[in-house]
C-alpha cells in the first residue's frame, strides 16, 4: 500500500511539471500581451511595466524564474489586477468553486445511487423506464442550457430563487447556491444512476444474494446490508473522472450564475493574457484532480479487499 | 457490410449456396427492432438534411439584419417561425447554420479521435510488452488531466480557427477509443479462431482483414457514435464561453449563449437553439445505445 502511494506520487510529480511547462510556453506563444489596452501605452511606460514584471527577459530565463518562485509556493503577482497576487485571487475564488463542487458531488452521489438502485430493483418496469428516461435527459441537456432555463423558470417567472451572483453582505447563502449546485449535479446524477443501476443488477444476480434470500432475510436487509455495499464500488472508481467533469462544469456554471469562482477567473485571465493567473489556476486544478484520482483509487482498495496494491 | 467479412466459415456457406446469416445481419435485425433507435435515425436524417439543404432553401439568410424586426417573437408573418434575435436576424436561419456547424464538428472531430485512438490502441495491443505498457501509461496520465484548460489555452493561442477547434477537440477525445481498441485487439489475439487461421497458414494481412478488423469494428462504431454527442457538447461549451466559431458563422453553443443573455426579454432565442441541440444529442445517444445493444447483445 505504502509503496503503491509512493509510486503514484512519483508519477504525479513529473506529470505536474510537464503540465506547468506546456501551459507556460503555450500561454506565452499566444499573440497579444497583458498590457494591450484600448489606447496603446507609450513605449517608455510599456518597457517599464514589462521590466517591473520581468517579462522583458528571454523566455527561458522567465521560465526558470517562474519555476524558482513556484518552488517557494510563490505564484507571483497578477498582471492585470493591480496589487493582487495570484494566491490572493485564488484564495478569493476557490472557496466558492469548492463549495459548489463539493455540494454537487454529494448531491449527485446521494440522488444517483438512490435512483439507480430503485431502477435496478424495479427492472423493466415503469419506475425503471422513468428513471432511465430521466437519466437520458440529464445526460443530453448540457449545463449551459439547463442553467439558463432553470434561472428563467424558477428564478424569473416563478420568483422562487435568485438567479445569480452572491448575496452582497452574506456571500454564499443557501438560496443562492441551490440553482448552481443542482445544475452542476444533474448530469452527474444521470451518469451515476446509470452506473448504479448496472452494477446493482449485476450484484442482485450473484450467488450470495440468492443465499441471503434463501436463508430468509427480509428483502430490505438483503438490499441495504448485502447488495448496496458491493454495488457502490463502481461509483468509487467513477469519482476521479467525476471530479474532472465537475471542474469543467463549474467554468460554465460560474459564468451562467455570475459567481466569483476561479473557473470564471480562468477564462477571463486567459482572454486577457494574465499569464500568472492562468498558470496558477492550471496548477491548482491539475494537482487537485490528480490528488482526487489517487484518493478515489485508494478508497476503492480499502472498500474492495480483492484489490491488493503491491 | 459484406457478410463474409465476419463469418469464419463464409466460403463454406457460399459454396453450399445457402445464404448465411452473419453477425452483421443479426445486428441489423436487432437494431431495426429497437424503436427508439429507428425513430432517432429518422429524425437525425431529417436534421442532417435540414442542416445541409436548409440554408440554401430558406428565404432568410443567417447574416441578414432586419432593422425593424428586432426580437420579433415567433410568427408566420414573413416566415420568422423561430422569431428574430437581438440584431433582427432570422433565428431559424441561424439555427440551421448552427446545426450545420455542430454536426460538422461532431463528424470531423470524431474522425480525428477515431484515427488517433484506433492507431494508438491497435499498435499497443499488437506489439504488446514494454511499448504497450508505455503507451497505455501515457493514456492513463492524460486521462487524469484537466483537458478543458488546455483546449481553452489552445483557443487563445491560435485564435478561433475552425479547423483548430476540430483538431483540438478530436485530440482530446481519443483516449477511451484507444483503450477499447487495445483491449479488443489483445482479446482477439488470443482467440482460437485466430490461432486456427494462423495454423492453417493464412497470411498475417488476411488475418487482420478477415478476423481482427471486423471484430474490432463493432465496439469502435458504437463508441464513435457515442463520441459524436460528446464532441458536439465540447464545441458548444467553447462557443458558449465565446471561444468557439466567430461571427457571422455560428454554432448552437454560440446561439445558446446569446439566448441565455437575452432570455429575460426574448425566451425564444434560448429555447429554439437549446431544443435543437437537445434533439440532436438525444438522437445520437439513442442510436449509440441501440447499436451497442445490437452489436454486443450480451451487454444488455
Amino acid at each position: 500500500m505504502f509503496g503503491y502511494i509512493l509510486r503514484r506520487l512519483l508519477v504525479a510529480i513529473p506529470t505536474i511539471l510537464i503540465i506547468i511547462t506546456v501551459a507556460f510556453f503555450m500561454m506565452r506563444a499566444a499573440p497579444g500581451s497583458p498590457f494591450d489596452t484600448e489606447r496603446p501605452m507609450p513605449e517608455e511606460v510599456r518597457r517599464n511595466v514589462e521590466a517591473h514584471f520581468g517579462i522583458d527577459r528571454p523566455l527561458h530565463e522567465q521560465y526558470f524564474n517562474y519555476m524558482r518562485d513556484l518552488a517557494q509556493f510563490d505564484f507571483g503577482p497578477s498582471l492585470k489586477f493591480r496589487d493582487k497576487t495570484v494566491s490572493e485571487i485564488i484564495a478569493e475564488g476557490f472557496p466558492v468553486s469548492a463549495t459548489i463542487g463539493a455540494l454537487s458531488i454529494a448531491l449527485a452521489i446521494f440522488m444517483g445511487s438512490i435512483l439507480g438502485s430503485l431502477a435496478a430493483l424495479r427492472q423493466n418496469r415503469p419506475a425503471d423506464f422513468g428513471v432511465m428516461g430521466l437519466a437520458m435527459v440529464g445526460i443530453t441537456i448540457p449545463p449551459f442550457v439547463m442553467g439558463p432555463v432553470l434561472a428563467l423558470t424558477l428564478g424569473l417567472y416563478l420568483g422562487w430563487l435568485p438567479t445569480g451572483g452572491l448575496d452582497p453582505r452574506l456571500g454564499m447563502t443557501p438560496d443562492r447556491l441551490i440553482l448552481p449546485v443542482v445544475t452542476l449535479a444533474l448530469p452527474q446524477i444521470a451518469i451515476i444512476s446509470r452506473l448504479m443501476r448496472a452494477s446493482m443488477i449485476e450484484v442482485l444476480r450473484s450467488n450470495y444474494i440468492r443465499t441471503a434470500h434463501a436463508k430468509g432475510l427480509p428483502s430490505r436487509v438483503v438490499i441495504t446490508r448485502h447488495a448496496l455495499r458491493a454495488a457502490v464500488l463502481p461509483l468509487v472508481s467513477y469519482l476521479g473522472p467525476a471530479s474532472a467533469a465537475l471542474v469543467t462544469g463549474s467554468i460554465v456554471i460560474e459564468q451562467v450564475f455570475q459567481l466569483p469562482g476561479i473557473g470564471r477567473q480562468f477564462v477571463t485571465a486567459a482572454l486577457q493574457r494574465d499569464y500568472t493567473v492562468v498558470m496558477g489556476v492550471v496548477i491548482l486544478y491539475a494537482t487537485l484532480i490528480i490528488t482526487l484520482n489517487l484518493l478515489a483509487d485508494l478508497l476503492y482498495g480499502v472498500l474492495n479487499p480483492k484489490v491488493r496494491y503491491e | 457490410m459484406a457478410p463474409q467479412n465476419a463469418h469464419p466459415n463464409a466460403e463454406l456457406l457460399e459454396q453450399s449456396a445457402i445464404k448465411g446469416r452473419s453477425l452483421w445481419d443479426d445486428a441489423r435485425a436487432r437494431l431495426m427492432r429497437n424503436r427508439a433507435a429507428v425513430t432517432s435515425m429518422v429524425i437525425l436524417g431529417l436534421l442532417v438534411l435540414l442542416a445541409i439543404v436548409g440554408p440554401y432553401v430558406w428565404p432568410h439568410n443567417h447574416a441578414t439584419i432586419y432593422r425593424d424586426a428586432v426580437w420579433l417573437p415567433p410568427t408566420f408573418e414573413n416566415l420568422h417561425i423561430f422569431g428574430t434575435d437581438a440584431q433582427g436576424r432570422d433565428l431559424f436561419a441561424r439555427v440551421l447554420i448552427g446545426l450545420r456547424m455542430s454536426l460538422a464538428v461532431g463528424v470531423v472531430a470524431t474522425s480525428v479521435s477515431l484515427a488517433i485512438g484506433v492507431l494508438w490502441g491497435a499498435t499497443a495491443g499488437f506489439v504488446g510488452g514494454r511499448l504497450d505498457q508505455f503507451m497505455m501509461r501515457i493514456v492513463d496520465i492524460l486521462y487524469s488531466l484537466p483537458f478543458i484548460f488546455f483546449v481553452i489555452i489552445l483557443m487563445v493561442v491560435f485564435g478561433r480557427n475552425i479547423i483548430l477547434i476540430f483538431v483540438a477537440i478530436g485530440a482530446v477525445e481519443w483516449l477511451t477509443m484507444a483503450r477499447i481498441v487495445r483491449g479488443q485487439t489483445i482479446a482477439l489475439r488470443g482467440m482460437e479462431f485466430v490461432e486456427a487461421a494462423e495454423a492453417a497458414g493464412v497470411s498475417r494481412l488476411s488475418i487482420i482483414q478477415r478476423h481482427i478488423v471486423p471484430n474490432v469494428l463493432g465496439p469502435v462504431v458504437v463508441y464513435a457514435t457515442l463520441t459524436i454527442p460528446v464532441v458536439i457538447l465540447a464545441e458548444s461549451f467553447l462557443s458558449f464561453l465565446g471561444l468557439g466559431v466567430q461571427e457571422p458563422l455560428t454554432s448552437l453553443g454560440r446561439l445558446i449563449a446569446y439566448g441565455a443573455q437575452d432570455m429575460e426579454v426574448a425566451w425564444w432565442t434560448l429555447i429554439w437553439p437549446g431544443a435543437t441541440m437537445m434533439l440532436t444529442l438525444f438522437c445520437f445517444n439513442f442510436i449509440g445505445d441501440g447499436l451497442r445493444d445490437a452489436i454486443d447483445p450480451k451487454d444488455r
